[in-house]
């Protein structure tokens, strides 16, 4: 039923098989190629935190403070390439993905193990050549890299981060491939669909996504390249092309790609909501196929982020009825959370915390998404500050908090280790205060008409600004709190049991942390995800961790 | 794919005909990926045959089409004799493995041989579009637009067929080493459907670049 904790005998845990760096590079185990990932986009987290926070910087004078206009352009697309590419895009699926996807199906490894640890090298090597880019002068196109300004009017290295972006494509594609084949083929015995926990349904939609629209990114990018390799025309109207055929096929891949950016968070709430309230999520069926249809009917929206772009306005009807279509799903999810909380005992730790968080900053970021699905208010809104809090409500206040919140909530798993709760709670409410300052001042901006992307602003919008920048600031320690604790507790945590939550998934069912192989035997499924009755009949009375004390 | 047909005790398969469907799985999955890598390359194709029609019409006009048949036409042959390493492989005969991938892989290289013969030419000729393009139609920029298509179509065509011929020729060097066996075949018969994949592309390619708006 669950593997054996007896710190004094040397486990086969994962982490300390072979300690050799060798053996780390060389890893086929899908647990340490997910800790290599931490380790990247920690590193890339960072980077783009960085370009952040010269922005908030600048923009605490209406004239600006410290940098010049080129260099703001430059550093707003440092932190847009690298935080969407490099960390937001693969953040939860190859990290806590990666690590869990086997463990939850209760499989030795991915279907494809050395295509993983491929997928970890395209990743590192993309974001090199990006850095490489960023560095040698950066480029100013945002990270939409649109045309003619991409092409015929850059003065940036665009070539080597294009390129960078094109190869991270195909990394993703590896990890799609993994996950939808082995969620396929490799669950246990018993495990029938609906047995799947709902982080499986979410990383198989997020697979299908990473499968199928990442190609046509692939292929725009290279048509980019082309063009800027060889001055030829694909896209430059100097050359014939035509640059509005750029953004229909850069947002046919990029508007199912911010579902890539928040289906997997979504994912990593159902499991935190229904451990923290001991019930089962509510509506399962619901919420699994909410998580497929936001994959489908994402696939159908990209036109609205071109409503002002010229396009033809039956076209703009259409994708603004399929806009908000796509809220459907999104609302089921909140609501069914909402539901599995009513009349549970909650149990506030930080994981649950940052869930918490998670469902009222995505509801705002999903109805100010409402405003923007709109014809009328978007041609007021696009274009300002507006659309710069919407999306980080989703992306930064959704997704980012998602992913401390399973970094929370699986660390003992990962690591054997407990993080300190009480500084987990501090982290959790600093980052949601931070984030909000941050954050809720820029929808004030924008509906006064604060445009984006500009290195200066008129004088009356100073004070909205310098409460942002402040929440910036507040972030910044925020974030930088978990990597402290965290590392601490690797070497001074307490031993983790092998199920400190008294949660019901496969992956508590093994040791912390888990053993190479996973499970000492291939586990058998007789029960649905979230059956804490049966738990509670197998681990004794509520109120005791199972496998071990919970300090 | 490891090499014969045992398991590993790290393999995450229950049994090897579990992990060679898994295999096979795998690379369907990895050809619809690619079959939208190319669909936004046909789609941008598509759309500008339409809005620049005369041009992108000039252009196809002067695309080489008896070169462009007989590479068609070598394809398909090379897709067939690989089938035909395919069924040898089901049955486990190496030594009919070799000669037909080997048979396969010529054909692969003589098809990129003529595609090097093409674009010699194409360039001689200032196909390439650039300050100096040959073609002075009423719509230059379109045959222009069409020429650009053209090359990186068929460059990452030709990409492909690399790939392709590489692991064709790995398959043979396993072969030669008597790998396969009735019982476990599962490499073949993926890069059989990769190498179908690539000459399904071509299908597609040909009539967009070499007939469409010819006559």
């Amino acid at each position: 039923m669950s593997g054996t904790l007896d710190p004094s005998a040397p486990q086969r845990s994962y982490l300390w098989q072979d300690g050799t760096l060798r053996s780390w590079l060389l890893t086929r185990d899908h647990k340490r190629i997910a800790l290599l990932y931490l380790g990247s986009i920690t590193a890339f987290f960072a980077l783009g935190s960085v370009g952040a926070a010269l922005v908030r910087l600048q923009l605490l004078e209406p004239t600006g403070t410290i940098l010049s206009d080129a260099t703001y352009n430059r550093m707003f697309t440092m932190h847009g390439v690298v935080m969407v590419w490099l960390f937001l895009v693969p953040s939860i699926p190859v990290t806590l993905g990666n690590f869990l996807v086997p463990l939850m199906l209760g499989a030795r490894d991915l279907a494809f193990p050395r295509l993983n640890l491929l997928s970890w090298y395209l990743f590192v090597a993309s974001g090199l050549l990006v850095v490489y880019g960023l560095f040698r002068g950066g480029l100013e196109t945002g990270w939409t890299f649109y045309t003619p300004l991409s092409s015929e009017y850059t003065e940036g290295r665009v070539l080597p981060v294009v390129l960078g972006v094109f190869l991270n494509g195909f990394s993703s594609i590896a990890t799609g491939v993994n996950f939808i084949v082995s969620i396929h083929q490799l669950r246990a015995p018993g495990m029938g669909w609906y047995r799947l926990p709902l982080m499986l349904w979410a990383l198989y939609a997020t697979s299908v996504i990473f499968v199928l629209a990442t190609p046509v990114l692939g292929i725009t990018l290279l048509l980019l390249a082309f063009e800027h390799l060889f001055r030829v025309g694909v896209f430059d109207p100097s050359l014939g092309g035509d640059p509005l055929l750029f953004q229909q096929l850069f947002w046919f891949y990029s508007h199912p790609a911010v579902y890539i950016m928040i289906l997997p968070g979504m994912g990593v709430v159902s499991e935190i909501v229904s451990t923290f309230c001991h019930k089962p999520v509510f509506g399962y069926r619901f919420v699994a196929w909410s998580s497929v249809s936001i994959a489908a009917i994402g696939f159908v929206v990209w036109g609205h982020h071109m409503f002002v772009a010229g396009t033809s306005l039956y076209s703009a009807i259409v994708f603004s009825m399929f806009s908000f279509f796509v809220s459907v799903p999104s609302a089921i999810k909140v609501f069914n959370w909402l539901g599995t909380m009513h009349g549970g005992s909650i149990r506030l730790d930080a994981p649950m915390l940052y869930a918490m968080g998670f469902i009222g900053l995505f509801t705002v970021g999903g109805l100010t998404g409402l405003f923007l699905a709109s014809l009328a208010a978007d041609v007021h809104l696009t274009q300002t500050y507006f659309v710069v809090a919407h999306f980080h409500y989703i992306m930064v206040g959704g997704m980012v908090s998602a992913y401390f919140g399973g970094l929370h909530y699986w660390w003992p798993k990962i690591t054997g280790r407990m993080y300190p709760e009480t500084w987990g709670r501090l982290a959790a409410g600093l980052i949601f205060f931070g984030f909000n300052l941050t954050f809720l001042p820029q929808f004030i901006l924008g509906f006064e008409g604060m445009p984006r992307r500009y290195a200066t602003y008129p004088a009356q919008f100073q004070v909205l600004n310098v409460l942002s920048s402040a929440g910036a600031g507040i972030l910044a320690v925020a974030y930088a709190l978990p990597l402290v604790y965290f590392t601490w507790s690797l070497f001074r945590g307490a031993r983790a049991p092998d199920n400190p939550w008294r949660a019901t998934g496969l992956e508590w069912r093994t040791a912390s942390p888990p053993p190479v192989e996973n499970f000492a035997e291939t586990p058998v499924v007789t029960t649905y995800a979230y059956d804490y009755a049966e738990l509670d009949g197998r681990a004794g009375p509520p109120g005791t961790a199972v496998g071990g004390p919970h300090v | 794919m490891s090499d014969g047909s045992a398991l590993d005790h790290h393999s995450p398969y229950e049994t090897p005909l579990h992990r060679d469907e898994t295999a096979v799985a795998g690379m369907w999955l990895f050809l619809a990926s690619e079959a939208l890598l190319f669909g936004g390359l046909f789609l941008v194709c598509l759309i500008y045959s339409h809005t620049r029609a005369g041009g992108w019409a000039e252009g196809v006009r002067h695309t080489n089409l008896s070169i462009g048949a007989a590479n068609t036409l070598i394809l398909i042959t090379s897709s067939a004799v690989y089938t035909m390493a395919v069924e040898a492989g089901k049955r486990g005969d190496n030594r009919r493995v070799v000669r037909a991938g080997l048979g396969a892989a010529v054909l692969g290289l003589t098809f990129l041989a003529l595609k090097g013969v093409e674009w010699g030419q194409e360039f001689r000729e200032n196909l390439f579009p650039g300050p100096h393009f040959a073609l002075h139609g009423p719509d230059t920029g379109g045959a222009q637009l069409f020429y650009s298509f053209y090359f990186l179509a068929t460059f990452l065509h030709g990409m492909h067929m690399v790939v392709g011929i590489g692991l064709i020729l790995w398959i043979c060097r396993k072969a030669r080493h008597r790998a396969f066996s009735a019982a476990w075949n599962t490499p073949v018969d993926i890069v059989g459907l990769y190498w179908s994949f690539v000459d399904l592309v071509w299908m597609l390619l040909f009539p967009l670049l070499y007939l469409i708006g010819r006559a």
